[in-house]
């Protein structure tokens, strides 16, 4: 059923039709209308489950932990400074193992007050162990979030997974949105069915005191399940596609990529707008192409590698920045591409953040720059920021 | 009336960790005795956790979820939600959290349960200090005390500020049920935790439980202490149900408070002019909670 909705409410759509058992949630721009919504469909006994009003996102998380050792698949959805309160139980919920999958409107952190979209929140996050997964827009907020409870609750894998849709870009605009029919997600999402939960006829302790000795052992075994991840991904988007006729690429969406001369990398809904521009160059002849970064985390690097083969250079479009040195995605991509001795320049683009539009002439810019780096042959700045009012933002 | 009895069930085992004459596994043994084998304790950072061993052991005979420091009540309150929506109804959920987890650092996530009356018990095991790091004062430490944090050092230093009343702040809060116990009354223990376990609804049960190193104590007298905090009107036992107050322990004739402080290392360098404080403020306080009872029972 195709409906013109928000990706905010998208998000709330998915959450009902996956029959999620426990939501805790508090407000925060532009999170809000998820919980908004959510809180009607359960006044008007539209959810499967329990809604809860918790006094803190800290608290939101932490009930969804408890929830979830009692067996309960769980949803809360957050932004900026409620992510960052988060921080501590976001570390609790990958060492507890709770598949807790959470949407993330991305937004600046103050000061000063800044409520527009931004990735500096979910980047800040990156080392917590949560699976990571962009949304370009709408209709691709609903189905990750579907998507995401598969992946997470898969027994090979139990870890939790943040759905990042960028705030205001994506949370409060109106897209046609198909909904899928409750039997075929059904169908697809059975119930969540952990192998460990609290047994009063089996007790067991979770999350108790353990020595130097074996607690490297435990993170071992998240770093190992975060590679079984990365199939498991594919095969989800994979069997997504065989079912709702829909597919985002599982790791890395390569787009207009076969015969391109230069690429450029980038996360969330500016995907959009680069496939755009790129399809609007290639008509006057520019052959750029544009990589789309399904999943931060687990980080494909060998993917995203083949680039070293298809083209000479590679841009990478940050809409977040790890000050003293580049964007996140950037240190990322440049690392995980890198070949000892030859592969593609890499050069970074800052641009978009908190709010700041993004345009399409923004985004030709930035692929006639690298058309010029590949004509020159080398990278002569590593950063440029895109848009600044003073300075030239390059060095 | 029935008899009353103490089950003989232990779902504490031997080989936990404690420290001699510690109060917490007492406490753990009634407050499981008394809730049975289909109950979950989540405990967050504190002695509660450490002393139950290390993994992959641990001394407890019914299911256990470690958290953080602030967020026992929020925990607590999503294990319920979770057997709620599976429709696990003979269950009992308790969050076991030391009094800095509690009145400190945890208070707001507690203090949002009550709003919702979450349906748990929440033991708070106070003794009266941080200890499991070392002995630093808490919002529960009392006056005159010496800890780590509040030294003391030329006849001054030691804790000013009074316990944080937080039954006070809990009932002021509309909490379903609120009782103190002590450690050295087991049968009072019990049956309070008995009398709270099937009221619907957030329940609060403040544990005084002696620490030994921390109260610079010898670990044999620690009941004998933990009594005398009774005796002397210092940690008076009541609860509070729908708002209406009640002494669980009548003490007739309360001792002084000279006794109590007198035991303990962490009150040796009390003056006696200070000791005389204490005594009024106890009183004061005493006859505050006298008060209430006789006000909410009008």
């Amino acid at each position: 059923m195709m409906e013109v909705m928000t990706a905010n409410y998208a998000a709330a759509y998915a959450v009902k039709l996956a029959r999620v058992g426990v939501i805790a949630a508090y407000p925060i721009t532009p999170q809000s209308s998820i919980s908004e919504k959510l809180a009607e469909m359960y006044v008007k006994g539209e959810l499967y489950g329990k809604y809860f009003l918790v006094e803190s996102e800290h608290s939101a998380m932490s009930m969804l932990i408890g929830a979830s050792y009692a067996g309960a698949r769980t949803f809360t959805a957050t932004s900026s400074h409620g992510l960052a309160l988060m921080h501590e139980m976001l570390f609790w919920a990958v060492g507890a193992r709770r598949p807790i999958v959470m949407a993330v409107v991305a937004r600046a952190l103050a000061p000063p007050w800044n409520i527009w979209g931004d990735h500096m929140d979910v980047m800040s996050e990156r080392d917590t162990g949560w699976m990571q997964f962009f949304c370009e827009n709408n209709q691709e907020t609903l189905d990750t979030i579907l998507m995401a409870y598969k992946i997470s609750e898969d027994r090979s894998v139990m870890l939790p997974s943040m759905v990042i849709e960028d705030g205001f870009i994506l949370s409060h605009t109106y897209e046609a949105v198909d909904i899928p029919d409750q039997d075929d997600v059904d169908d697809f999402l059975p119930p969540f069915d952990p192998e460990w939960k609290i047994d009063f006829d089996d007790p067991r302790r979770f999350g108790g005191l353990t020595m130097p000795d074996w607690w490297s052992e435990f993170r071992y075994r998240i770093a190992l399940d975060q590679e079984v991840a990365k199939k498991k991904i594919v095969e989800v988007d994979k069997e997504f596609e065989r079912r709702f006729g829909r597919s985002y690429g599982g790791l890395v969406e390569f787009y207009n990529c076969d015969d391109a001369e230069v690429a450029l990398v980038l996360a969330g809904s500016a995907v959009g707008t680069a496939k755009e521009v790129s399809d609007k160059m290639r008509e006057r002849g520019k052959k750029v192409g544009v990589v789309k970064l399904k999943t931060f985390r687990p980080f494909p690097a060998e993917e995203l590698k083949k680039l070293n083969d298809m083209v000479p250079v590679v841009g990478v479009f940050d809409r977040s920045y790890t000050f003293g040195y580049g964007g996140a995605l950037y240190s990322e991509v440049r690392n995980g591409i890198y070949v000892p001795g030859g592969g593609a320049l890499v050069k970074n683009y800052v641009g978009g953040m908190g709010g700041k539009d993004f345009t399409p002439k923004n985004m030709e810019f930035i692929f006639e720059d690298l058309l010029r780096i590949k004509k020159e042959g080398k990278v002569d700045r590593m950063v440029e920021w895109i848009n600044i009012k003073d300075g030239t933002g390059r060095w | 009336m029935p008899k009353f009895t103490i089950p003989k069930e232990e779902y504490v085992c031997k080989g936990h960790s404690a420290c001699p004459g510690c109060g917490t596994p007492l406490a753990l043994r009634y407050t499981l005795k008394a809730l049975g084998k289909r109950t979950v304790l989540n405990i967050p950072a504190g002695c509660g956790g450490v002393i139950l061993g290390v993994w992959p052991s641990y001394a407890l005979k019914v299911p256990v979820v470690d958290n953080a420091f602030e967020c026992t009540a929020a925990i607590a309150d999503g294990i319920r939600a979770g057997f709620d929506v599976l429709g696990v109804k003979d269950a009992y959920v308790v969050g076991w959290a030391g009094d800095g987890g509690t009145v400190d650092i945890g208070l707001q996530a507690l203090s949002a349960a009550v709003d919702r009356n979450a349906n748990i018990i929440y033991v708070m095991l106070d003794n009266e200090a941080y200890m499991n790091t070392g002995i630093q004062k808490s919002g529960c430490t009392p006056i005159g005390a010496w800890t780590t944090t509040t030294p003391v050092a030329n006849g001054k230093g030691w804790n000013t500020s009074p316990k944080k009343r937080i039954m006070e702040m809990l009932v002021a809060n509309g909490i379903a049920y609120g009782a103190t116990v002590n450690v050295a009354y087991p049968e009072d223990f019990i049956a309070r935790l008995r009398e709270a376990k099937d009221i619907k609804g957030t329940k609060f049960i403040h544990a005084l439980a002696p620490c030994t190193p921390g109260w610079r104590i010898d670990p044999r007298k620690s009941i004998e202490v933990a009594r005398l905090a009774t005796q002397t009107g210092i940690f008076p036992l009541y609860k509070v149900e729908n708002g209406k107050y009640s002494l669980t322990k009548e003490i007739k004739n309360r001792k002084p408070v000279r006794e109590y402080l007198r035991l303990q290392g962490r009150f040796r360098h009390l003056p006696e002019e200070a000791i005389n404080e204490i005594q009024r403020l106890v009183d004061e306080e005493y006859a505050r909670l006298l008060k209430k009872i006789k006000e909410t029972n009008e």
